[in-house]
């Protein structure tokens, strides 16, 4: 066999080519992920200060009022995000799917947000929604009512925090629906055309199940990108007022680099790995239960 | 849903993207029943102008009509019309089922008789095994048969079919050319086809419509429009191979019919009435294979070269040159024992043979009583 006495540098030479990119995956991604677990079962600091704690920081996770009070604000604001933002940017794809100069012109517009950082996004938004002076505020005061304290009332700060993520994230998912659009035959809207089906009756039942692949993948980027939202609300209100709007990430942001309890705050950062996990695999699994995504 | 002898008028239909003229003035009339074949080159319009009777595309001009209605105006489900698409455009997520119930679900026809339909549909076709797949598992000729299903499942007045052979291998060609043919004779709808294949034309079509440049170029029964064609493109777009144009000068005999002589001196006698050509003598003599006959050369007819032999089986064809230069395509039997580069003759046959005037319009000897 020639075959055998070629394969064997055959296969170092592959080596050669991926070892860049192992390397840095293995340095950069698996080694921190695998020192996260390990720091998790340790009460540490910053300054490398070890000592075995078990599973107390777990223990510890399961009845602090503070973090079940985050995982209930990353849960609303995830839920209050995910749908709203997946059937506005269709709704936007479904708009702007047309060769149309106007059309470029506003996929443009709506992309644009996309490419701001987090810092200006916040820092507009707070423009718009401070109560004293804001655009929400001038309007609500143009049609006679009182200017609504958006990021001061525990009841306004996670939609605020919610408003401006949406606006910011329009973009991305805006193109992967123009994407899977501009996939679907022409011919089979000509032939639901000579089949009788109108508007809603197409949607339904010829671009909504060509899109399935699309939507699957936008939602799941979506859940597992908002359980881990973070500049906004750190930004926007700082997590308050008395942590109504703190989401998780934020609450491990405070404990590791504010109280530096890197064990405690590795510990929640588990905890939402898991979830995130967790949460997109079931998603998948729902769908890929039903039929194969193509 | 269907009513008996409708038929299709197109009235002067024109059409035409920005500056760019694709139909012209385009009128038809079908008879009820009847199987039309619109056939032409690509880029000729036929694709269009059966996109504009399914309501694909709106007319700049001019009227279509389908039995007692004016249909232009309509939404395409309302013309009844069924259209196969000629990549079938079935809906890859719905079973064949529900690809075949979907129009009739549209237009609110009872469940149970949609059941029926499909069943009847589904056997004559032979895919009862196939209706709770999805179109991704069928193969090619499957897909063909389910989309024709969905086509007849609708009962139209009207069949539009877009190159429906194209996508198929040879052999399941032939068999749904069969198939076609026998679907034709169940119902009493009309077919229109359009084909870029002349033998799909002349197999399956009452009436070939010959298109070319936006215009149709001819009308007639398949063998009106290989016996007599109109003009030059038709003679040389229909029929395996292509008709001889040999460019020549008509005189008149004593019986006043054209003879043309050759390029290369040999006169050919045609029963085309010399009155029929105005003053145009610059024309150019048309002659199907069959009537050019291959021989011995020397004594008599034209003489010629062999330049390629094509065998058939049962029949050959030999391209020969004339001393001139100008190619003709004889025919020979299929033990035909000429080689490339032998001198033969050829014995013309010219009581059948067109004349083309030099604008390319055709002139026939005057029909059998």
């Amino acid at each position: 066999m020639t075959g055998d006495g070629r394969a064997a540098p055959a296969r170092l030479t592959g080596f050669a080519f991926v070892a860049p990119f192992l390397a840095l995956y293995v340095f950069l991604l698996i080694v921190p992920l695998v020192m996260g677990i390990a720091i998790s079962f340790h009460r540490a600091d910053l300054f490398g200060t070890r000592r075995w704690a078990g599973l107390d920081n777990y223990a510890r996770l399961a009845t602090d009022p503070v973090f079940h009070q985050s995982l209930g604000n990353t849960f609303a604001l995830t839920l209050l995000i995910v749908p709203v933002l997946t059937a506005i940017t269709l709704a936007l794809a479904l708009a702007l799917n047309r060769p149309a100069r106007s059309a470029a012109v506003f996929r443009g517009i709506f992309f644009s947000s996309s490419v701001l950082s987090v810092t200006i996004v916040t820092l507009i938004w707070r423009f718009v929604l401070t109560p004293d002076g804001g655009l929400a505020a001038k309007l609500l005061t143009a049609f006679g009512y009182a200017p609504l304290p958006f990021l001061s009332d525990p009841a306004l700060t996670i939609p605020a925090i919610a408003i401006t993520t949406i606006w910011w994230c329009l973009g991305l998912p805006m193109m992967l629906f123009l994407a899977g659009l501009q996939q679907i035959p022409h011919d089979l809207y000509e032939a639901a055309a000579l089949d009788g089906a109108r508007g809603w009756t197409v949607f339904r039942r010829v671009t909504l199940p060509s899109l399935r692949g699309t939507l699957v993948t936008v939602v799941m980027l979506q859940t597992a990108g908002q359980l881990q939202l973070f500049g906004q609300a750190q930004l926007l209100t700082g997590g308050g007022p008395g942590g109504a709007s703190r989401p998780v990430v934020l609450f491990i942001y405070e404990v590791a680099f504010g109280r530096w309890e890197l064990g405690y705050a590795t510990a929640a950062a588990q905890v939402l790995f898991v979830l995130v996990l967790a949460l997109t695999g079931l998603q998948y699994w729902l769908v890929a239960r039903r039929e194969p995504v193509r | 849903m269907s009513s008996p002898g409708a038929s299709l008028v197109l009235d002067q239909v024109r059409k035409a993207y920005g500056a760019t003229q694709v139909l012209d003035g385009v009128s038809l009339t079908m008879a009820a029943n009847e199987f039309v074949a619109f056939l032409g080159p690509s880029g000729s319009g036929k694709s269009t102008l059966l996109r504009i009777i399914a309501g694909l595309e709106s007319l700049d001009g001019g009227e279509v009509r389908l039995g007692e209605r004016r249909i232009d105006g309509l939404a395409p489900g309302d013309r009844d019309v069924a259209m196969v698409f000629q990549h079938y455009a079935l809906y890859p997520h719905m079973s064949v089922r529900d690809n075949m119930a979907f129009g009739l679900r549209n237009a609110k026809v009872p469940a149970g008789e949609i059941a029926t339909r499909i069943a009847g549909a589904a056997k004559s076709l032979e895919i009862e095994a196939l209706l709770d797949r999805k179109p991704g598992q069928l193969s090619g000729g499957q897909r063909q048969r389910v989309a024709i299903g969905r086509a007849i499942i609708k009962n139209p007045a009207l069949f539009l079919l877009d190159e429906p052979l194209s996508n198929l291998d040879a052999a399941l060609r032939n068999r749904t050319r069969v198939e076609l043919a026998q679907l034709r004779q169940r119902t009493d709808a009309a077919f229109i086809m359009v084909t870029h294949d002349q033998a799909e034309a002349m197999t399956l079509a009452d009436r070939i419509v010959v298109m070319n440049d936006r215009r149709i170029q001819q009308v007639g029964t398949p063998m009106e429009i290989y016996a007599r064609p109109a003009n030059s493109f038709v003679a040389r777009f229909v029929g395996t191979p292509a008709m001889t144009l040999a460019a020549g000068t008509a005189t008149t005999d004593a019986d006043g019919f054209a003879q043309v002589r050759l390029g290369d001196g040999s006169v050919v006698a045609t029963r085309v009435p010399f009155a029929h050509l105005g003053n145009d003598t610059n024309v150019q003599l048309g002659l199907r294979p069959e009537q050019v006959a291959c021989v011995a050369p020397g004594d008599t007819g034209v003489q010629a070269e062999a330049i390629l032999v094509e065998r058939l089986g049962d029949r050959s064809f030999v391209y020969a040159r004339l001393a001139d230069g100008q190619d003709i395509i004889a025919h020979d039997g299929g033990g035909c024992g000429v080689r490339i580069g032998d001198r033969i003759g050829m014995r013309i046959d010219g009581a059948a043979a067109a004349v083309f005037g030099s604008d390319g319009t055709a002139h026939h000897a005057d029909a059998a009583p």
